[in-house]
């Protein structure tokens, strides 16, 4: 990881997002540098998921500028916006599979339309190898309601690497799983990183998950970051808020 | 009141994006034939035994009436003109916003709370042109033929009735059956069935594009998209006679 400027690859500057009287961020500055695994940390209902939303394009702030890999998101047009998004994979909090087509077809989803000229056998041979990564080649029938709630992770993340994506965003990556399934998560976006080399910024509330994949993390407050820097550097204070979110998560090393 | 207003904004909204999109490439073939099964193929079973029901028992209601006068041999002709130019285009109108309204939108308001809209918007897919354009194009496109199908097995049921009576042959009764019936009787029905078609598609996509507050939300798009479709088909109905009515 380089924290050089020309390596960081998502800015944002002064961003600002309300909903009605609701202030959820309050001008938030963030670099993410080639290469880093950033976690953001946070309650729930501190803005995160509002933050990664923006960053994919999906909400608009109020102020502020947004620039991921060297485009500033808010001067592109659709088609340029279009382009951005196939260089960003997104993982869901509920994995966002569609409901209606089996693992193949989620799979296939984004690539038949995104790249037209692959014909029907190089669409399957990057399904499966896909599947292979995320260790899941059996399930390639099946529909997404027979999936466990970690399988549906797994395929959703499976879904955003088939683009070859140069940054992951991880929305809450271990909300609802048990803890052997949530280690096997934390591994697995660790193993994308390396094995894909992407740059990755994960949403989470979970102090096991921020640990294991984080190589820098922030920790977000109402609307505010409120520290910033390794695991221990973040939790080496005295400060309430943030003593109260150690506190309430339970780290079995720490 | 500035909610209802807005409401109406936005609906304002999705109806120009709807005629925007429509023309513009990339277009959504395989999706719009899906849906054309599902709204077609699906509903035939319902719209074949309520078209039939529907024809045997109108002949059924209306005999007694016109035998007093000695008319019964007016019944296909009568039926004709009650199922062609009235029951069939709304009857088929009221059953698809009952059954493919409700399903749209259930279908697109759970997919927008669990984050599927989202998941297509950053796999670079539109999801308007995906989900909405081809549902609307969908039922545009399918319920006049599924009224016209209605239509001839209401006339089936009919023939049924009067068979049982005055032993008609069916080529008789067909041939007295379309006596009256004008290529604008056609064109009508045809005209207002896509117009219900496109009220009831674009009441379930934007119930369910625009739904919330998780699966209470998803519930309330079904269930608005069933009664807002079946409001405005009477309104339109009411509409498109009067309208017809003042050209002849």
């Amino acid at each position: 990881m380089d924290t050089g400027s020309n390596n960081t690859i998502i800015s944002l500057r002064n961003i600002r997002k309300s909903f009605g009287s609701l202030d959820v961020l309050k001008g938030v500055d963030l670099d993410v540098y080639k290469g880093e695994n950033l976690v953001v940390l946070g309650r729930s209902g501190s803005g995160k998921s509002v933050l990664i939303k923006i960053i994919a394009g999906l909400l608009t702030p109020d102020t502020g500028t947004i620039r991921v890999l060297d485009k500033d998101v808010g001067q592109l047009n659709n088609k340029e916006l279009q382009e951005l998004r196939t260089k960003i994979g997104f993982s869901f909090q509920n994995s966002a599979l569609y409901d209606g087509m089996n693992v193949r077809a989620n799979l296939a989803f984004p690539l038949v339309r995104n790249k037209k000229n692959l014909s029907s056998q190089e669409v399957e041979s990057a399904i499966k190898q896909v599947l292979e990564d995320v260790g899941l080649s059996r399930s390639i029938d099946q529909m997404p309601a027979e999936l466990s709630g970690g399988q549906k992770k797994r395929i959703g993340i499976a879904r955003t690497l088939i683009l070859q994506p140069e940054i992951m965003l991880y929305d809450e990556p271990t909300a609802g799983l048990d803890p052997v399934t949530s280690v096997e998560i934390n591994e697995l976006i660790n193993e994308v990183q390396e094995r894909y080399n992407t740059s990755a910024v994960i949403i989470t509330h979970d102090l096991t998950c921020a640990k294991s994949t984080g190589d820098r993390m922030v920790m977000l407050s109402e609307g505010c970051f409120l520290r910033q820097g390794s695991f221990e550097e973040v939790f080496s204070t005295d400060d309430p808020t943030v003593r109260g979110f150690y506190n309430y998560n339970f780290i079995s090393d720490s | 009141m500035r909610f209802f207003f807005l409401r109406i904004y936005d609906t304002y909204r999705f109806i120009l994006r709807f005629w925007k999109e429509v023309f513009l490439p990339p277009y959504e073939p395989k999706e719009i034939l899906n849906q054309f099964f599902e709204v077609g193929i699906r509903s035939l079973a319902i719209i074949s035994l309520t078209g039939f029901i529907t024809g045997l028992v109108f002949t059924k209601q209306s005999r007694s009436s016109l035998a007093e006068f000695g008319a019964t041999s007016w019944l296909p002709s009568l039926m004709a003109i009650a199922l062609l130019r009235a029951l069939a285009p709304l009857v088929t109108a009221l059953i698809v916003a009952g059954k493919v309204g409700s399903k749209f939108g259930a279908e697109i308001g759970s997919m927008r709370v669990t984050e599927q809209i989202e998941a297509m918007e950053v796999s670079s897919t539109n999801p308007f042109k995906f989900l909405v354009v081809s549902r609307v194009l969908a039922t545009i496109c399918i319920v006049p033929v599924l009224a016209i199908y209605m239509g001839f097995i209401g006339l089936l049921g009919a023939f049924v009735n009067v068979y049982r009576n005055e032993q008609t042959s069916f080529v008789s009764f067909f041939q007295e059956a379309f006596v009256k019936i004008s290529f604008l009787d056609l064109f009508v029905l045809v005209l207002k069935s896509a117009v219900y078609g496109f009220t009831i598609g674009m009441a379930g996509c934007f119930t369910g594009y625009y739904a919330d507050q998780g699966t209470v939300g998803v519930g309330r798009a079904a269930n608005t998209a069933v009664v807002v479709s079946m409001f405005l088909i009477f309104i339109e109905e009411m509409l498109i006679v009067t309208l017809v009515n003042s050209y002849k």
